[in-house]
Protein backbone atom coordinates (compact mmCIF):
# COMPACT_ATOMS: atom_id res chain seq x y z
CA UNK A 1 0.00 0.00 0.00
CA UNK A 2 1.36 3.54 -0.74
CA UNK A 3 0.92 4.64 2.60
CA UNK A 4 2.28 7.50 4.82
CA UNK A 5 4.34 5.00 6.93
CA UNK A 6 6.47 4.39 3.39
CA UNK A 7 8.97 7.87 3.98
CA UNK A 8 12.01 7.33 2.46
CA UNK A 9 12.55 10.31 0.17
CA UNK A 10 9.44 12.36 2.15
CA UNK A 11 10.52 16.25 2.61
CA UNK A 12 9.50 18.49 5.10
CA UNK A 13 9.37 16.49 8.36
CA UNK A 14 12.83 18.74 9.28
CA UNK A 15 15.92 17.75 11.14
CA UNK A 16 16.16 14.78 12.88
CA UNK A 17 16.52 15.48 16.48
CA UNK A 18 18.33 12.90 18.40
CA UNK A 19 17.56 13.71 22.61
CA UNK A 20 20.75 13.77 24.75
CA UNK A 21 20.74 11.11 27.51
CA UNK A 22 17.29 9.53 26.50
CA UNK A 23 15.44 7.39 28.47
CA UNK A 24 15.07 3.90 27.35
CA UNK A 25 11.06 4.69 27.82
CA UNK A 26 9.25 8.46 28.28
CA UNK A 27 6.64 7.12 30.35
CA UNK A 28 5.58 3.79 32.30
CA UNK A 29 2.92 3.23 29.72
CA UNK A 30 5.49 2.89 26.96
CA UNK A 31 7.12 -0.20 28.49
CA UNK A 32 4.29 -1.98 28.96
CA UNK A 33 2.77 -1.39 25.09
CA UNK A 34 6.51 -2.76 24.37
CA UNK A 35 5.53 -5.61 26.77
CA UNK A 36 2.51 -6.02 25.88
CA UNK A 37 3.25 -6.06 21.86
CA UNK A 38 5.95 -8.59 22.45
CA UNK A 39 3.51 -10.92 24.46
CA UNK A 40 0.59 -10.67 22.74
CA UNK A 41 2.66 -11.35 18.96
CA UNK A 42 3.97 -14.47 20.69
CA UNK A 43 -0.11 -15.59 21.38
CA UNK A 44 0.30 -16.60 17.96
CA UNK A 45 -2.71 -15.06 16.49
CA UNK A 46 -1.09 -13.17 14.22
CA UNK A 47 2.17 -12.95 12.69
CA UNK A 48 5.09 -9.71 12.15
CA UNK A 49 3.82 -8.67 8.77
CA UNK A 50 0.08 -9.11 9.92
CA UNK A 51 1.24 -6.73 12.75
CA UNK A 52 3.17 -4.40 10.56
CA UNK A 53 0.67 -4.11 8.16
CA UNK A 54 -2.20 -3.07 11.05
CA UNK A 55 -0.03 -0.51 11.59
CA UNK A 56 0.13 1.11 8.21
CA UNK A 57 -3.39 0.86 7.58
CA UNK A 58 -4.04 2.96 10.50
CA UNK A 59 -5.42 6.57 9.32
CA UNK A 60 -2.96 8.67 7.66
CA UNK A 61 -3.29 11.37 10.10
CA UNK A 62 -3.34 9.19 13.42
CA UNK A 63 -0.35 7.34 11.83
CA UNK A 64 1.63 10.55 11.59
CA UNK A 65 0.47 11.90 14.54
CA UNK A 66 1.38 9.51 16.81
CA UNK A 67 4.15 8.47 18.93
CA UNK A 68 5.50 4.85 17.59
CA UNK A 69 4.46 3.32 21.00
CA UNK A 70 0.82 4.74 20.41
CA UNK A 71 0.91 3.28 17.08
CA UNK A 72 1.93 0.17 18.49
CA UNK A 73 -1.23 0.07 20.45
CA UNK A 74 -3.43 1.35 18.08
CA UNK A 75 -2.79 -1.52 16.13
CA UNK A 76 -2.51 -4.16 18.60
CA UNK A 77 -6.34 -3.21 19.74
CA UNK A 78 -7.47 -3.24 16.59
CA UNK A 79 -5.47 -6.66 15.36
CA UNK A 80 -7.44 -8.11 18.43
CA UNK A 81 -11.08 -6.47 17.50
CA UNK A 82 -10.23 -8.28 14.03
CA UNK A 83 -10.03 -11.15 15.61
CA UNK A 84 -13.26 -10.55 17.97
CA UNK A 85 -10.83 -11.34 20.84
CA UNK A 86 -11.47 -8.04 22.36
CA UNK A 87 -14.84 -5.83 22.17
CA UNK A 88 -14.70 -1.96 22.08
CA UNK A 89 -16.48 -2.01 25.28
CA UNK A 90 -14.08 -3.96 27.09
CA UNK A 91 -11.45 -1.66 25.57
CA UNK A 92 -12.99 1.69 27.14
CA UNK A 93 -13.63 0.06 30.62
CA UNK A 94 -11.10 -2.93 30.46
CA UNK A 95 -13.91 -4.95 31.67
CA UNK A 96 -14.52 -8.76 30.50
CA UNK A 97 -17.58 -9.23 28.87
CA UNK A 98 -16.93 -11.69 26.56
CA UNK A 99 -15.32 -15.05 26.96
CA UNK A 100 -11.47 -15.11 25.74
CA UNK A 101 -10.71 -16.91 22.79
CA UNK A 102 -7.59 -19.75 22.72
CA UNK A 103 -4.67 -18.38 21.32
CA UNK A 104 -2.01 -20.77 20.76
CA UNK A 105 0.78 -19.72 23.66
CA UNK A 106 0.53 -17.91 26.64
CA UNK A 107 4.52 -16.16 27.61
CA UNK A 108 5.06 -16.49 31.21
CA UNK A 109 8.03 -15.41 33.59
CA UNK A 110 10.27 -18.65 32.57
CA UNK A 111 9.54 -18.77 29.67
CA UNK A 112 9.85 -15.56 27.84
CA UNK A 113 13.69 -15.82 27.81
CA UNK A 114 13.98 -18.63 25.51
CA UNK A 115 11.01 -17.15 23.22
CA UNK A 116 13.22 -13.96 23.15
CA UNK A 117 16.51 -15.58 22.04
CA UNK A 118 14.67 -18.18 19.70
CA UNK A 119 13.00 -15.29 17.94
CA UNK A 120 10.82 -15.87 14.55
CA UNK A 121 13.61 -16.95 11.57
CA UNK A 122 12.25 -16.32 8.41
CA UNK A 123 14.63 -18.40 6.87
CA UNK A 124 13.55 -21.11 4.78
CA UNK A 125 15.09 -24.17 2.13
CA UNK A 126 14.75 -22.71 -1.08
CA UNK A 127 12.88 -25.04 -3.37
CA UNK A 128 14.07 -23.40 -6.80
CA UNK A 129 17.18 -21.71 -8.05
CA UNK A 130 17.78 -17.88 -7.23
CA UNK A 131 17.02 -16.32 -10.48
CA UNK A 132 19.29 -13.14 -10.18
CA UNK A 133 23.01 -13.68 -9.35
CA UNK A 134 25.65 -11.20 -7.57
CA UNK A 135 26.38 -8.73 -9.33
CA UNK A 136 23.68 -8.70 -12.10
CA UNK A 137 21.35 -5.67 -13.03
CA UNK A 138 17.69 -5.34 -11.81
CA UNK A 139 14.99 -3.38 -11.74
CA UNK A 140 12.30 -2.97 -9.43
CA UNK A 141 8.86 -3.52 -10.90
CA UNK A 142 6.71 -0.58 -10.50
CA UNK A 143 4.03 -2.42 -8.99
CA UNK A 144 1.71 -0.48 -6.04
CA UNK A 145 0.13 -3.16 -4.40
CA UNK A 146 -3.59 -2.56 -2.41
CA UNK A 147 -1.89 -4.63 0.39
CA UNK A 148 1.15 -5.34 2.28
CA UNK A 149 3.99 -4.79 0.94
CA UNK A 150 8.02 -4.03 1.71
CA UNK A 151 9.02 -2.60 -1.76
CA UNK A 152 9.38 1.10 -0.94
CA UNK A 153 7.98 3.42 -3.47
CA UNK A 154 11.52 5.70 -3.61
CA UNK A 155 13.39 2.41 -5.60
CA UNK A 156 9.93 1.38 -7.99
CA UNK A 157 11.49 1.18 -11.41
CA UNK A 158 15.12 2.06 -10.79
CA UNK A 159 17.77 -0.68 -11.41
CA UNK A 160 20.50 -1.09 -9.33
CA UNK A 161 22.90 -4.23 -8.71
CA UNK A 162 22.41 -7.53 -6.54
CA UNK A 163 25.21 -7.32 -4.10
CA UNK A 164 23.82 -10.25 -1.68
CA UNK A 165 21.54 -13.12 -1.61
CA UNK A 166 20.29 -14.26 1.38
CA UNK A 167 18.50 -17.24 1.04
CA UNK A 168 14.69 -17.90 0.58
CA UNK A 169 13.07 -15.65 3.47
CA UNK A 170 9.06 -16.05 4.34
CA UNK A 171 7.89 -13.44 1.93
CA UNK A 172 5.87 -10.67 3.49
CA UNK A 173 3.41 -9.66 1.01
CA UNK A 174 1.95 -13.67 0.96
CA UNK A 175 2.67 -14.04 5.03
CA UNK A 176 -0.75 -11.46 5.48
CA UNK A 177 -2.87 -13.44 3.37
CA UNK A 178 -4.31 -15.60 5.74
CA UNK A 179 -5.61 -13.53 9.48
CA UNK A 180 -5.23 -16.71 11.68
CA UNK A 181 -2.79 -19.60 11.37
CA UNK A 182 -1.82 -21.46 9.33
CA UNK A 183 -0.48 -18.32 7.90
CA UNK A 184 1.11 -18.26 4.22
CA UNK A 185 4.36 -18.73 4.95
CA UNK A 186 5.72 -19.22 1.37
CA UNK A 187 9.29 -18.38 0.69
CA UNK A 188 10.97 -16.43 -1.85
CA UNK A 189 14.66 -15.79 -2.79
CA UNK A 190 15.54 -12.66 -1.16
CA UNK A 191 18.79 -10.07 -2.22
CA UNK A 192 20.04 -7.00 -1.00
CA UNK A 193 19.93 -4.80 -4.27
CA UNK A 194 22.11 -1.54 -4.45
CA UNK A 195 20.28 1.87 -6.15
CA UNK A 196 22.77 4.84 -7.01
CA UNK A 197 21.26 7.93 -5.43
CA UNK A 198 21.60 9.93 -8.57
CA UNK A 199 19.36 7.01 -9.74
CA UNK A 200 16.71 7.71 -7.28
CA UNK A 201 17.46 10.86 -6.32
CA UNK A 202 18.27 12.60 -9.53
CA UNK A 203 21.13 14.55 -10.97
CA UNK A 204 21.00 17.12 -8.52
CA UNK A 205 21.55 14.23 -5.56
CA UNK A 206 24.63 13.76 -3.56
CA UNK A 207 27.05 11.81 -5.86
CA UNK A 208 28.19 9.92 -2.89
CA UNK A 209 24.91 8.07 -2.19
CA UNK A 210 24.82 4.55 -2.12
CA UNK A 211 20.96 2.98 -0.98
CA UNK A 212 20.35 -0.83 -0.70
CA UNK A 213 16.71 -1.93 0.09
CA UNK A 214 16.18 -6.13 0.87
CA UNK A 215 13.68 -7.29 -1.84
CA UNK A 216 12.15 -10.49 -2.40
CA UNK A 217 12.52 -11.80 -5.76
CA UNK A 218 9.02 -11.31 -7.05
CA UNK A 219 9.97 -7.30 -6.87
CA UNK A 220 12.31 -7.35 -8.93
CA UNK A 221 13.00 -8.10 -13.06
CA UNK A 222 16.11 -8.69 -14.78
CA UNK A 223 17.24 -5.32 -16.73
CA UNK A 224 18.22 -7.06 -19.90
CA UNK B 1 -13.08 3.74 21.50
CA UNK B 2 -12.49 7.22 21.54
CA UNK B 3 -9.90 8.32 19.40
CA UNK B 4 -9.49 11.99 20.26
CA UNK B 5 -6.66 13.11 21.94
CA UNK B 6 -7.11 16.72 23.54
CA UNK B 7 -3.06 16.79 22.70
CA UNK B 8 -2.79 15.92 19.47
CA UNK B 9 -2.26 19.87 18.56
CA UNK B 10 0.22 20.59 20.40
CA UNK B 11 1.99 17.43 20.74
CA UNK B 12 4.11 15.79 17.51
CA UNK B 13 4.90 11.98 17.04
CA UNK B 14 8.72 12.46 17.06
CA UNK B 15 8.52 13.78 20.67
CA UNK B 16 8.31 11.64 23.99
CA UNK B 17 4.67 11.03 25.33
CA UNK B 18 3.38 11.96 28.61
CA UNK B 19 -0.37 11.50 27.57
CA UNK B 20 -2.12 10.69 30.13
CA UNK B 21 -4.84 9.17 28.21
CA UNK B 22 -2.24 6.88 26.48
CA UNK B 23 -1.14 5.51 30.45
CA UNK B 24 -5.18 5.06 30.96
CA UNK B 25 -5.82 3.15 27.47
CA UNK B 26 -2.89 1.25 27.91
CA UNK B 27 -4.09 0.13 31.79
CA UNK B 28 -6.70 -0.55 30.51
CA UNK B 29 -5.46 -2.59 28.06
CA UNK B 30 -3.43 -4.94 30.11
CA UNK B 31 -5.91 -5.28 32.82
CA UNK B 32 -8.16 -6.88 30.45
CA UNK B 33 -5.51 -8.90 28.85
CA UNK B 34 -4.90 -9.93 31.88
CA UNK B 35 -8.65 -11.12 32.93
CA UNK B 36 -8.79 -12.92 29.68
CA UNK B 37 -6.07 -14.89 30.20
CA UNK B 38 -3.75 -13.98 26.68
CA UNK B 39 -1.43 -12.24 28.94
CA UNK B 40 0.55 -12.76 32.40
CA UNK B 41 1.33 -9.63 33.65
CA UNK B 42 4.92 -11.21 35.10
CA UNK B 43 5.57 -11.70 31.58
CA UNK B 44 5.47 -8.45 30.73
CA UNK B 45 7.50 -7.33 33.98
CA UNK B 46 9.95 -9.94 32.62
CA UNK B 47 10.10 -8.60 29.07
CA UNK B 48 10.36 -4.72 30.37
CA UNK B 49 13.27 -6.30 32.56
CA UNK B 50 15.51 -7.79 29.83
CA UNK B 51 15.61 -4.65 27.97
CA UNK B 52 16.22 -2.57 30.52
CA UNK B 53 18.96 -4.21 31.47
CA UNK B 54 20.00 -7.67 29.68
CA UNK B 55 19.71 -6.61 26.09
CA UNK B 56 21.07 -3.49 24.87
CA UNK B 57 23.86 -1.66 22.80
CA UNK B 58 26.09 -3.11 25.33
CA UNK B 59 26.04 -6.12 23.72
CA UNK B 60 26.99 -5.19 20.36
CA UNK B 61 29.58 -2.66 21.93
CA UNK B 62 31.26 -5.88 22.62
CA UNK B 63 31.26 -7.81 19.37
CA UNK B 64 32.49 -4.61 17.74
CA UNK B 65 35.14 -4.51 20.49
CA UNK B 66 36.17 -8.14 19.59
CA UNK B 67 36.03 -7.13 15.97
CA UNK B 68 38.58 -4.76 16.83
CA UNK B 69 40.85 -6.86 18.32
CA UNK B 70 40.50 -10.79 16.82
CA UNK B 71 41.25 -10.77 13.28
CA UNK B 72 39.78 -14.23 12.81
CA UNK B 73 36.13 -12.75 14.48
CA UNK B 74 36.49 -10.03 11.90
CA UNK B 75 35.91 -11.95 9.45
CA UNK B 76 33.80 -14.27 10.98
CA UNK B 77 31.43 -11.13 11.84
CA UNK B 78 31.85 -9.83 8.27
CA UNK B 79 31.09 -12.89 6.54
CA UNK B 80 28.38 -14.65 8.50
CA UNK B 81 27.07 -11.71 11.44
CA UNK B 82 24.65 -14.17 12.42
CA UNK B 83 27.05 -17.02 13.39
CA UNK B 84 29.39 -14.48 14.91
CA UNK B 85 27.06 -12.83 17.16
CA UNK B 86 25.83 -15.88 17.96
CA UNK B 87 29.04 -17.30 19.83
CA UNK B 88 28.90 -13.99 22.13
CA UNK B 89 25.05 -15.17 23.35
CA UNK B 90 23.23 -12.79 21.25
CA UNK B 91 20.42 -14.35 19.28
CA UNK B 92 16.74 -14.26 18.84
CA UNK B 93 13.85 -11.79 18.53
CA UNK B 94 14.85 -8.74 15.77
CA UNK B 95 18.32 -10.45 15.09
CA UNK B 96 17.75 -13.53 13.69
CA UNK B 97 19.33 -12.70 10.04
CA UNK B 98 22.38 -10.72 11.02
CA UNK B 99 24.89 -8.80 8.31
CA UNK B 100 27.57 -6.81 9.72
CA UNK B 101 29.22 -3.92 7.68
CA UNK B 102 32.50 -2.29 8.35
CA UNK B 103 33.22 1.59 7.72
CA UNK B 104 36.31 2.27 5.94
CA UNK B 105 38.20 5.74 5.44
CA UNK B 106 36.29 6.06 1.89
CA UNK B 107 33.07 4.60 2.85
CA UNK B 108 30.37 5.17 5.73
CA UNK B 109 27.17 2.77 6.18
CA UNK B 110 24.02 3.76 7.97
CA UNK B 111 21.08 2.11 8.34
CA UNK B 112 17.55 3.00 8.68
CA UNK B 113 14.21 1.50 8.43
CA UNK B 114 12.11 3.59 5.52
CA UNK B 115 8.91 1.95 6.23
CA UNK B 116 8.85 0.88 9.64
CA UNK B 117 11.60 0.56 12.73
CA UNK B 118 13.59 -2.27 11.99
CA UNK B 119 16.33 -3.03 14.35
CA UNK B 120 19.03 -4.98 15.61
CA UNK B 121 17.44 -6.10 19.09
CA UNK B 122 19.74 -8.66 20.48
CA UNK B 123 22.26 -5.89 19.73
CA UNK B 124 21.34 -2.28 20.25
CA UNK B 125 18.13 -3.15 22.43
CA UNK B 126 15.01 -1.05 21.61
CA UNK B 127 15.54 1.98 19.08
CA UNK B 128 15.66 5.03 20.13
CA UNK B 129 12.68 7.85 19.16
CA UNK B 130 14.84 9.57 16.70
CA UNK B 131 14.94 6.17 14.68
CA UNK B 132 11.86 5.96 14.86
CA UNK B 133 11.03 9.18 13.64
CA UNK B 134 9.35 10.45 10.53
CA UNK B 135 12.25 12.82 10.03
CA UNK B 136 15.10 9.79 10.28
CA UNK B 137 13.27 7.57 7.95
CA UNK B 138 12.94 10.07 5.18
CA UNK B 139 15.74 11.60 4.69
CA UNK B 140 18.61 9.11 5.71
CA UNK B 141 18.14 7.14 1.96
CA UNK B 142 17.83 10.51 0.49
CA UNK B 143 20.52 12.82 2.77
CA UNK B 144 22.52 10.84 4.67
CA UNK B 145 25.21 13.18 4.95
CA UNK B 146 22.72 15.83 6.21
CA UNK B 147 21.40 13.29 8.61
CA UNK B 148 24.89 12.91 9.76
CA UNK B 149 25.32 16.76 9.90
CA UNK B 150 22.21 16.59 12.29
CA UNK B 151 23.96 14.74 15.16
CA UNK B 152 26.88 17.18 14.44
CA UNK B 153 29.43 15.12 12.37
CA UNK B 154 31.25 16.25 9.14
CA UNK B 155 33.11 13.10 7.05
CA UNK B 156 35.33 14.46 4.28
CA UNK B 157 34.00 15.28 1.19
CA UNK B 158 34.86 11.84 -0.90
CA UNK B 159 33.24 9.65 1.59
CA UNK B 160 30.73 7.55 0.27
CA UNK B 161 27.68 6.92 2.14
CA UNK B 162 26.24 3.77 2.08
CA UNK B 163 22.96 3.47 3.10
CA UNK B 164 21.02 0.04 4.29
CA UNK B 165 17.26 0.36 4.19
CA UNK B 166 16.34 -2.82 6.64
CA UNK B 167 12.89 -4.02 4.48
CA UNK B 168 13.14 -7.55 5.20
CA UNK B 169 13.91 -9.50 8.03
CA UNK B 170 17.39 -8.95 7.70
CA UNK B 171 19.19 -6.90 10.42
CA UNK B 172 22.33 -4.60 9.75
CA UNK B 173 25.15 -3.49 12.79
CA UNK B 174 27.66 -0.74 11.69
CA UNK B 175 30.94 -1.70 11.97
CA UNK B 176 32.73 1.49 12.82
CA UNK B 177 36.21 2.03 12.82
CA UNK B 178 38.86 1.63 15.61
CA UNK B 179 39.66 4.93 16.72
CA UNK B 180 43.69 6.08 16.63
CA UNK B 181 45.72 5.39 19.78
CA UNK B 182 43.68 2.49 21.11
CA UNK B 183 46.36 -0.44 20.39
CA UNK B 184 47.03 -0.49 24.19
CA UNK B 185 43.01 -0.90 25.22
CA UNK B 186 41.66 -4.22 25.86
CA UNK B 187 38.24 -5.53 24.82
CA UNK B 188 36.72 -4.09 27.86
CA UNK B 189 37.80 -0.58 27.02
CA UNK B 190 37.25 -0.87 23.26
CA UNK B 191 33.98 -1.54 24.28
CA UNK B 192 33.88 1.73 26.16
CA UNK B 193 34.43 3.86 22.78
CA UNK B 194 31.74 2.25 21.07
CA UNK B 195 28.24 4.04 21.37
CA UNK B 196 24.86 3.04 19.80
CA UNK B 197 24.65 5.46 16.94
CA UNK B 198 28.45 4.15 15.99
CA UNK B 199 26.77 1.07 15.04
CA UNK B 200 23.56 2.55 13.81
CA UNK B 201 26.12 4.81 11.62
CA UNK B 202 24.48 8.00 12.75
CA UNK B 203 27.79 8.51 14.88
CA UNK B 204 31.58 7.42 15.61
CA UNK B 205 33.93 5.66 18.02
CA UNK B 206 34.44 7.78 20.55
CA UNK B 207 38.70 9.43 20.26
CA UNK B 208 40.26 9.65 23.46
CA UNK B 209 38.67 12.85 24.39
CA UNK B 210 35.82 11.93 24.21
CA UNK B 211 36.03 8.29 26.01
CA UNK B 212 33.81 8.30 29.34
Amino acid sequence: MNGVHDMGGMQGFGPVMPESHEPLFHADWESRAMAMTVAMGAAGQWNIDLARAARESLPPAVYLSSSYYEIWIRALEKLMLERQMVTVTELQTGHMHTQPLPVARVLNAQTVDAALAAGNPTLRESVRPALFAVGQRVRARNIHPQGHTRLPRYVRGHSGTVVQTHGSHVFADRHVSQPLPPFDSHAEWLYTVVFDGADLWGEAADPQVQVSVDAWESYLEAVL
Amino acid sequence: MSDHHSHHHSHGPDEPSHLSDMDIRVRALETLLTRKGYVDPAALDRIIETYETDIGPHNGARVVAKAWSDPDFNTWLLTDATAAIASLGYTGRQGEHMVAVANTPDTHNMVVCTLCSCYPWPVLGLPPVWYKSAAYRAKAVMDPRGVLADFGITLPEHTTFRVWDSTAEVRYLVLPMRPEGTDHLDEAQLAQRVTRNAMIGTGLALTAQEAP
